[in-house]
């Protein structure tokens, strides 16, 4: 761990000011990045804490109106909130899901959305990898077993670790961007870039740029949503295959599904294909099954991942079938 | 002189009377018919206020004035040979007071990715980090090889190009040292066993039989990640050394310390309060006690220096990965006729145990050949592991007893009884265990559940060995009034072996266990036993009981001056000392105590050897020795997805022996504890290391996966009585025997599930999946 210079701004504006040196990080819930620093993975002068601002930290709105909600939101905020227990369950299922009880009580919204990769070759310091600056992706001909089975032919084949970006990507929701300047709206799905369109970074955050506020957009009539973690141990793991549905059901007739995946590719990943493969059906055991299949038609994994294409079918089936009532199991 | 007593040996009730001599200044050994007040109950352990309030000082805690903080430099590169280390700008940084060099001569050879080549001491942990990063060092790549596999190709690039020299450790298995030279790359000299017939005759009789299995078993390296990591806090006082040591054994340390810095052994003290856990591989000095040592010889200030995690994982030791072949055949009725085992384990740089013991151990079997060779890699080194050999010997071993029992159409229970029957412990086991798991109830089929997620049952014997020292001095002071302080050199790795201790002789002297101040954990305080080999309470509980004995006799030698009687009409109960014949004339413990003549006294039992052999288990040879057996045997219930191929272990019920269990209660966390760690290695943990580069990529406890509170299944636990009148306790272990059988365990209950073996461990939902699917 370098030393640093320490920065507790109270409001957001004076957040602007302490960003403007480019080595300085921003520090909310902690969790990332002091890992980071400590693994000398990142080696700021100036850590800019955000987490004793107060206005970053709220849950407003409701179903009908949309629901705003600030970047310093716990995740353990998330996962009790009544505000998404209902259309927007997904993104509880998801924030409850994550870490363990101790870390979502510090682990904020933005944070989970900014944290960088949990690759073991990017956070070991002995491996200058592409993302670091480096020539090789380690990962592509060495240990891979944990890594993307889509995306994954340039470059980085990292799985983003934001599990509730997975959530927010399968309702829909924006995020405000804001800088000492200007300020941005921009869908979570759009908010990640790929390694093809860089790989040093995992989203389009421009140095002094910080999130402000996720939008999730009203729910429409009739609207399901569920989130499912499948991990290889029942105890905090990062996952193995994760998934988030939304769609309007009628009876049991699906409409304008959103399917987004995690642990599959370096960004959260929406999958056109089981959308389209969901879009107008009656859901059953079946269709979620064939969602599932067709949603995996595409993938190309690498030579240790393989099972992940098995455990996404089934993830997917199951979480289709959670969404919609009925159980997959019967 | 020696005196003859009669007493009723055996297991549970099923007791036989027997004679026996035993030497005068010890008791007669607890006989199974006497009803004990604290042995054998369930006390809470003396410390645990300390441990939950965090007043409890482990070595990590140790804060002396004026500390130094030290760390080593450590070269990322799996082989290298090191022709320069320039430390001049790291000697100049700041806080900077202290540079030693593992090895001084040049060059050096690198035979693991992060073996240490020197250390840096400074006033703290951060400036000893900034220093580190100074150090320049000059070295000549060379070819690696991490795998297994790979490393005994012909074509391997050879880990050990001259001699093999071994860490000198004590508490590691003893190996033949002309070994060496009969070492073919990086296969060290095969061990080979053989019974009834040649290796030839007996793989060919297996070969013709009509009822045999074959198969390939592997297993993965599991690091040892105590919760404290190894490390020490050196400290000199003139020629003097003391040594705060998260250790298992104090007297190794010191006996180490003294020979590699060449002092006498008077002039070393290892203390060991608290220890925060250990699994075998926390025995000896290590590389980081001696460079700390010298550092604080060098600076003239205390020096800590504890491993990191990351450290802890790639370079304090792990269990061997395993290769097994194992081949077994049996008659149509069920009775073993013959089996083969050819077994190779990683040793890394250093060597390991083989796994053919269970093989030897456990079963009734006319022609056994079995083949151990370690093979060396370029990884950090291998060290005994809860059960060196064991949950690898015996993953294979009772996945191919398993398997032949469905093959002839048998019970794998009743196929496992009708070859065990030599083992009288053992048989009361299989029936106790049927029914409490309900046995009858599982359906002899296998792959019988309808739906994505099938349940079974499966169960696998366990074997260990009844391991004492002898030597060890226990010694009991009885102050003026009334307190009594025991003390001995031994360390409580967390197994709870002060208290029980203090329950042994709390039951000799008529007290309470907490009456007993237990001051252990410190070589001042009287020889020890090392915890290794399931083998501290054993070793020590002798002596303790041995000690009471002599004191017990010295108080009422004192009391009987004041109650008019005989030391031998007297009887100590509850804190009282009265007349046998007539319990109103009585003095209280603390009364006679204000009586003793110059107001305190001490006396010292010594661990003698055992009085008798036992009976009743074969004995087996294990590590150049013939042991008895000790049983025990576990059954698992799981429920496999076969759509994600995830595990889930339902319940484990655990049926064990230790011979007289002293206190069930830190017994029972032991047999908590084995299970889950087994649990641990069945499912999740393994060291994985980048092929391509030969560094470790998973040395935390993120990508290191372990057993997490919602991964531990129901646990059941049951121990037998086995009562052996060997020695004055008949304690036997527990720590090992508890994590050997775990893995088999759930293997065979995940066959039973779902109709298709896993023979490579950890059972990962990608190997579930593939064995699914292929």
């Amino acid at each position: 761990m370098n030393s640093f210079e320490y920065a507790m701004p109270k409001r957001t504006a004076d957040v602007f000011r302490a960003l403007e040196s480019s080595d300085s990080i921003i520090k909310a819930g902690g969790i990332d990045v002091l890992d980071l620093i400590k693994e000398g993975i990142a080696h700021p002068q100036r850590l800019v804490n955000i987490n004793s601002i107060d206005e970053l930290k709220y849950i407003e709105g409701n179903q009908t109106t949309g629901v705003k909600i600030g970047p310093g939101t716990t995740l353990a905020e998330l996962a009790s909130s009544e505000v998404l227990s209902g259309s927007y369950r997904a993104l509880a299922q998801a924030a409850g899901s994550t870490a363990t009880p101790q870390i979502r009580n510090s682990a904020t919204l933005g944070g989970s959305l900014c944290q960088r990769p949990r690759c073991w070759y990017f956070r070991n310091k002995d491996y200058h990898c592409t993302r670091k600056g480096g020539f090789t992706c380690f990962a592509v001909n060495g240990e891979n077993e944990n890594h993307a089975i889509f995306e994954n032919d340039f470059g980085c084949v990292m799985v983003h670790p934001s599990t509730t970006a997975v959530a927010l990507i399968a309702l829909g929701a924006k995020l405000t961007i804001a800088s000492a300047k200007s300020s941005r709206e921009i869908l979570v799905e759009d908010f990640f870039v790929t390694p093809r369109e860089n790989m040093h970074r995992e989203n389009i955050l421009e140095q002094g740029e910080i999130i402000t506020a996720i939008h999730l957009p009203p729910a429409a009539k009739n609207m399901v949503s569920y989130y499912y973690k499948q991990k290889a141990k029942q105890s905090f793991d990062w996952p193995i295959a994760e998934v988030a549905v939304s769609m309007q059901l009628d009876g049991k007739k699906c409409q304008n599904p959103r399917v987004a995946l995690g642990a599959a590719a370096p960004v959260p990943m929406r999958s056109k294909e089981a959308e389209s493969a969901l879009n107008n059906q009656e859901v059953t055991i079946d269709i979620a099954a064939s969602v599932g299949k067709e949603a995996m038609k595409k993938a190309t994994p690498l030579s240790q991942n393989k099972y992940k294409v098995h455990i996404f079918q089934a993830v997917i089936k199951r979480t289709v079938c959670w969404a919609s009532d009925i159980d997959p199991f019967a | 002189m020696a005196k003859e007593v009669k007493l009723h040996i055996g297991v549970e009730n099923d007791l036989e009377e027997i004679k026996v001599t035993i030497p005068d200044d010890s008791p007669k050994p607890w006989d199974g018919k006497d009803k004990l007040k604290f042995v054998g109950g369930k006390t809470p352990r003396l410390d645990g206020k300390e441990k939950v309030t965090g007043n409890a000082k482990y070595t990590f805690d140790m804060k002396l004035s004026g500390t130094l903080h030290a760390k080593f430099f450590r070269l990322p590169c799996p082989s290298a040979v090191v022709t320069k280390i320039d430390t001049s700008a790291a000697e100049k940084a700041p806080g900077v007071k202290g540079i030693v060099l593992v090895q001084e001569t040049l060059p050096l050879t690198v035979r693991y990715a992060d073996q240490e080549l020197l250390a840096i001491a400074a006033e703290t942990a951060h400036q000893v980090d900034e220093a580190l990063k100074l150090v320049k060092v000059e070295y000549e790549k060379r070819p690696f090889v991490v795998d297994l596999a790979g490393a005994q190709k012909s074509d391997a690039p050879e880990v050990f190009q001259g001699k093999f020299e071994r860490d000198k450790e004590v508490g590691q298995i003893e190996v033949d040292e002309d070994n060496a030279g009969q070492r073919r790359g990086n296969v060290r000299a095969p061990q080979d066993y053989t019974k009834g017939g040649t290796k030839e005759e007996i793989e060919q009789f297996i070969e013709k039989s009509e009822f045999s299995v074959s198969a390939t078993y592997q297993t993965q390296v599991q690091t040892h990640s105590a919760l404290e990591t190894h490390g020490v806090v050196a400290n000199w006082e003139g020629d003097h050394l003391t040594v705060w040591a998260s250790t298992q054994g104090t007297f190794s340390v010191l006996g180490e310390l003294a020979q590699v810095l060449k002092i006498p052994q008077t002039n070393v003290r290892v203390i060991t309060d608290y220890m925060g856990g250990g699994f075998g591989a926390k025995f000896g000095a290590g590389p980081f006690g001696i460079a700390a040592a010298k550092l604080a010889k060098k600076t003239g200030r205390p020096v800590k220096l504890m491993f990191s995690r990351r450290e802890e994982h790639v370079s304090g030791g792990n269990r061997p990965s395993s290769m097994q072949t194992l081949k077994i055949a049996t008659n149509k009725s069920g009775k073993l006729e013959a089996l083969s085992l050819v077994s190779r384990g990683s040793a890394g740089i250093s060597t390991g145990a083989g796994t053919s013991a269970p093989a030897k151990g456990i079963y009734e079997c006319p022609k056994i050949y079995t083949q151990d060779a370690d093979v060396f890699t370029n990884a950090g080194p291998s060290k005994a592991f809860r059960a060196p050999g064991h949950p690898q010997g015996i993953f294979a071993l009772e996945q191919s007893i398993d398997d032949l029992a469905y093959k002839i159409g048998m019970d794998p229970l009743e196929f496992r009884k009708i070859n065990t029957m030599n083992h009288d412990v053992r048989q009361k086991e299989y029936q106790i265990g049927a029914e409490k798991f309900a046995w009858h109830k599982r359906n002899p089929k296998v792959n019988a559940d309808k739906g994505p997620i099938k349940t079974g049952m499966g169960m696998a014997n366990s074997v260990w060995y009844y391991f004492y020292g002898v030597g060890y001095q226990a010694t009991i002071k009885v102050n003026g009034d009334g307190s009594v302080e025991l003390l001995n050199g031994t360390q409580d790795i967390g197994t709870g072996s002060r208290t029980a201790m203090a329950v042994v002789a709390a039951e000799e002297l008529g007290l309470k266990p907490h009456d007993i101040v237990v001051r252990i954990g410190d070589t001042k305080l009287g020889f020890g036993p090392p915890s290794g080999g399931s083998q501290t309470t054993a070793g020590i509980t002798p002596a303790v009981r041995d000690a009471a004995y002599l004191a017990k006799n010295k108080m009422l030698e004192i009391a009987a001056t004041h109650l008019n009687a005989t030391a031998q009409e007297l009887d100590i109960r509850d804190g009282v000392i009265f007349v046998t014949s007539d319990p109103t004339r009585k003095l209280s413990w603390k009364k006679v105590a204000s009586k003793i003549p110059g107001g305190t006294f001490s006396v010292m039992g010594e661990r003698k050897k055992d009085h008798i052999d036992i009976k009743g288990a074969p004995a087996v040879h294990f590590l150049g020795r013939n042991f008895y057996t000790i049983g025990g045997m576990q059954f698992a219930e799981v429920e496999v997805d076969t759509e994600t191929g995830v595990i889930k272990v339902k319940r484990i019920l655990a049926i064990h022996d230790c011979g007289r269990p002293i206190n069930r209660l830190t017994l029972q966390s032991q047999l908590n504890g084995g299970i889950i760690q087994g649990v641990s290695y069945a499912l999740f943990e393994q060291r994985v290391i980048d092929r391509n580069h030969g560094l470790q990529v998973n040395p935390n406890l993120e990508q290191y996966k372990i057993a997490g509170s919602m991964d531990i299944p129901e646990i059941e636990t049951i121990v037998l009585d086995t009562n052996r009148g060997n020695s004055s306790t008949g304690a036997q272990g527990i720590g090992e025997p508890a994590t050997a059988p775990v893995a088999a365990a759930i293997a065979n209950a995940v066959y039973h599930a779902i109709g298709v073996r896993i023979r490579d461990l950890p059972m990962t939902p990608a190997k579930v999946l593939e064995a699914l699917h292929s």
